[in-house]
């Protein structure tokens, strides 16, 4: 469906504007800093896959055989913390978000440029410590890196760790910050709230979490760096301390940081399912409203993580029931993307296969997460691998694809080439099989009492077989992966040229050349019609209608 | 907001501040007297409403949340407090009833 | 671009259709980089209520220790300070150059005395072993209200672990917010306000005023916990 053309003469293009190392560690175009963010974030989701392939090979058997427990604890926490803060929080929001923010909402750029640079840069620094943490002995915390074991018994740099962390943290609240002032004061003329592309609403939603959530384990850290530090009890419990509290202050983060990663993936979906439907997003304000529902229930109901760990019982109650409401938001997202398909003129491009991949795997996430929100299931199946593939089919199978997806269905108007089609289905493919094959059996491994965070379970040999069958789907996974980053690379020198809106879709984002010049629009567009408008695009033939300048 | 020019207003805003500003040492003083009486559980209570009343007087006036022509910013403020309220109410309600039964 | 057929003011920044858009972003985001302060600081006040309810005698003990007078000189401090800033605006916003600069001298002379006092305050701590960590004692004090029994030190260390972090990431922000006056006053000096434009004040201005509010909760809840016995 994508539509290529004669290579045009070569136009100026925000890619090419200004040529030098200068140019790019010192822009303030926001397509480029969309693009350094996407080398950054590309080459940390390594380094965190890096660190699941040793836990996936140490998984292979029974006996902690191919390195010590303690060493294998390492892998687990880094594993963690680069895939969380360095990968997935600002993954979709720093690179898709960054680059379409300003262009679906018809602006020349974000409102604070400089800030936007100052957000890479940050994460440029949190990310170099925490490799160079990692490299000098790392931490063996747990991601979560639960007292009192972080403050008064580990000998790992959680200092360290600790700092890099708040570093990036400070990147991801200036990026939501940079979007939601954006949002609300540099629409064109026209584009109302009801008229944004829902792939805005999301990162709106996403902002906000970011600007609440992210300062409390902001503080969280420095207390426990202090606590380290000065042994002042405020999670000892020998000293009065509550380790309780600290999981509390994290938690109330870190739960909502988990709707950071998968809310803006579900604006990419709505954006992916609309165009390849060729219809509008059915129940377009309840799908907005939901992503705003998402963030505010979100915070609700961070205490589900903590249902064993010695809360009150009453107050586990509570959370259980706000765990439960917290779904249907999501879940309404789910019924309208599956309406939209209905009587739609359904297309399979690369990009519709990873929704898809989105669709079905994002369920059976969510519908588990439902099993440990209810308090008798957790007992038994907390901390064991059923919640390890929980949050792999949301954050992986969910957040993952649609990031994919997104790369794919923007990649022409980033670079202003096309992928190579046949090669993107066949990755989407081993993506989904691979996926599959590794997070499954975790789920049946979970069920059946396997632990999470153990290196040996030579005492439960029976668990081997599913565990092998986990490590080879990682391996297939890891070829998935690898595929779009070599024909990405490949297509931006060999690929097709692409033409302004190969898939004729509709956002101001495609209104304008692949790639954008440095200011997006030749003049500042003015919105009349409504967003997700197919049927006017598609009835005859007719083109996108044109920006009026 | 700031473009307004003070002749548009039918005071000068400087009896505000000044006013405000009274206001803001009256209630300092107040907190300190409060507290040396004896007002059992109250005596928090009284702080916290004393100072609430403090720091709503700074934002409106001070930081100029009265006049904002938009409803935003107030419910940028709205919001946040509204958050953290919440950070303290839910744990609060598991410190306060860990050891009922 | 059709923005460029008109002049503007050179302070308009290329990005932005209007001054009054770029105006209420510089704005709004000052706002919202305040709700996530308030976010920051929140979570410190959460941990402090909470061992506060739990602890209430230790920490009241722990309390009468520290200088409410001071304290409460350091409140009516950042007050006037707030009172100086919302003058120095006024001053822009009427062309009075003078008073303008005058007004942020002022300010930042209050900014100064106040973290003077807390110098004293914790210097008063450090000499009665009162900072936690390897030194750290309070036996033998009293809980008020309770004659006869003792405060428990592990409970006050918790207190006063509260009261350096919270009050010393407060008095870190007083630092920086001096620092942004410091170039306000670099600013105002070189004659960059004007009635029209006098944003970088506004938002500096709308800082100090959140660090002040800051101080006046942590006033009451740190230094006022049980004075009346």
């Amino acid at each position: 469906m994508a539509t290529g053309n004669i290579p045009p003469v070569e136009r100026e293009d925000y890619l090419n504007k200004h040529y030098g190392v200068g140019s790019w560690l010192f822009t303030t175009d926001h397509k480029r800093i969309a693009l350094l963010y996407l080398i950054s974030i590309t080459f940390f989701f390594f380094i965190g896959g890096f660190f699941a392939l040793l836990i996936r090979l140490e998984l292979l058997t029974p006996a902690s055989d191919l390195v010590q427990a303690d060493t294998y604890n390492k892998f687990f926490t880094q594993h963690g913390m680069v895939m969380v803060f360095f990968f997935l929080i600002p993954s979709i929001p720093a690179t898709l978000g960054n680059f379409l923010v300003p262009m679906m909402i018809g602006a020349k750029d974000l409102a604070f440029p400089k800030i936007n640079l100052l957000s890479w840069y940050l994460y440029i620094i949190g990310g170099i410590m925490m490799l160079h943490c990692m490299v000098t002995g790392g931490v063996d915390t747990g991601w979560t890196f639960y007292t009192p074991f972080s403050t008064a018994f580990t000998n790992t740099k959680i200092v360290e760790a600790g700092l890099a962390i708040f570093i990036a943290g400070f990147s991801s609240i200036l990026t939501g910050l940079n979007f939601v002032v954006t949002i609300h004061r540099m629409r064109a003329p026209g584009m109302t709230w009801t008229r944004l592309p829902l792939f805005i609403w999301a990162h709106y939603a996403t902002s906000i979490i970011q600007i609440l959530g992210t300062p409390v384990v902001a503080i969280t850290i420095v207390l426990v760096a202090a606590e380290r530090a000065l042994h002042l009890g405020i999670f000892d419990p020998k000293l009065g301390g509550d380790p309780l509290l600290f999981q509390h202050l994290f938690w109330f983060y870190s739960h909502p940081a988990v709707y950071i990663m998968i809310l803006p993936s579900m604006g990419v979906v709505s954006e992916i399912i609309s165009c390849f439907s060729r219809k509008r997003i059915f129940g377009y304000s309840f799908v907005a409203l939901s992503s705003i529902s998402i963030a505010v229930f979100g915070f609700l109901v961070w205490a589900h993580h903590m249902f064993v760990a010695g809360m009150s019982v009453y107050a586990a109650l509570i959370f259980s029931l706000l765990s439960y409401s917290v779904a249907v938001p999501s879940a309404v997202k789910v019924f309208n993307w599956t309406a939209t398909l209905y009587k739609g003129s359904i297309h399979y491009d690369a990009p519709m296969l990873y929704a898809f991949g989105f669709l079905g795997l994002f369920t059976i996430g969510g519908l588990t997460g439902l099993f440990l929100a209810a308090l008798g299931i957790d007992v038994h199946v907390t901390d064991t691998y059923f919640v390890v593939a929980h949050f792999h089919y949301i954050m992986v199978g969910g957040a993952l694809m649609g990031y994919l997806g997104g790369m794919h269905f923007w990649w022409p108007k980033i670079s202003g080439r096309l992928y190579p089609e046949g090669w993107a289905r066949l990755a989407a493919l081993i993506v989904f099989i691979g996926f599959n094959l590794t997070f499954f059996p975790q789920f049946i491994l979970g069920y059946l009492g396997m632990p999470r965070r153990y290196a040996d379970y030579s005492h439960m040999p029976e668990f081997q077989i599913l565990n092998v069958f986990s490590t080879a789907g990682a391996t297939v996974l890891g070829v998935g992966y690898l595929l779009p980053m070599v024909y990405f690379l490949w297509s931006m020198r060999y690929g097709k040229p692409a033409s302004d809106n190969p898939w004729n879709a509709a956002g101001l984002e495609w209104q304008t050349q692949s790639p954008p010049t440095t200011f997006n629009f030749p003049e500042e567009p003015v919105v009349t019609w409504e967003a997700y408008n197919y049927d006017e695009i598609d009835k005859g033939q007719k083109e996108v209608p044109q920006v009026v300048g | 907001m700031s473009t307004h020019s003070t002749s548009e207003h039918s005071k000068s805003p400087l009896t505000t501040y000044f006013a405000v500003w009274a206001a803001l040492l009256l209630g300092t003083w107040l907190t300190y007297q409060a507290s040396l009486l004896d007002l059992g559980r109250y005596n928090s209570a009284v702080a916290l409403i004393i100072a609430t009343t403090k720091a709503l007087l700074v934002a409106l006036f001070f930081m100029h949340l009265k006049g904002a022509s938009e409803k935003l910013l107030k419910l940028v403020v709205v919001s946040t407090l509204f958050f953290l309220i919440l950070l303290m109410a839910l744990a609060m309600f598991d410190y306060g009833t860990r050891w009922f039964s | 671009m059709a923005a460029h057929t008109e002049s503007h003011n050179p302070a308009l920044l290329h990005h932005f259709a209007t001054e009054e858009q770029q105006r209420n972003s510089a704005s709004f985001g000052m706002w919202i980089f305040l709700a996530t302060e308030v976010m920051f600081f929140g979570g410190l006040f959460c941990a402090y209520l909470i061992y506060r309810r739990w602890y209430f005698g230790d920490f009241a003990a722990a309390s009468t220790s520290i200088n409410a007078k001071l304290g409460g000189a350091n409140t009516a401090v950042l007050i006037c300070s707030s009172l100086t800033v919302v003058l120095a605006i006024w001053a822009a916003q009427t062309s009075r150059r003078a008073l303008l600069i005058g007004m942020l001298i002022l300010t930042m002379l209050f900014g100064l005395t106040f973290l003077g006092i807390k110098g004293i305050e914790y210097a008063d701590k450090f000499h009665e072993h009162h900072v936690p960590g390897a030194s750290f004692s309070f036996d033998h004090e009293e809980i008020p209200g309770n004659p006869g029994h003792y405060a428990n030190p592990n409970h006050a260390q918790i207190f006063f672990a509260l009261y350096f972090i919270m009050t010393g990431l407060h008095a870190l922000h007083m630092v920086i917010g001096l620092g942004i006056f410091t170039w306000l006053l670099w600013a105002a000096w070189k004659g960059r306000f004007t009635p029209e434009y006098h944003t970088p004040l506004e938002i500096g201005g709308l800082y100090w005023h959140f660090v002040d509010i800051v101080w006046i909760y942590l006033f009451p809840l740190l230094y006022l916990i049980d004075r009346h016995t």
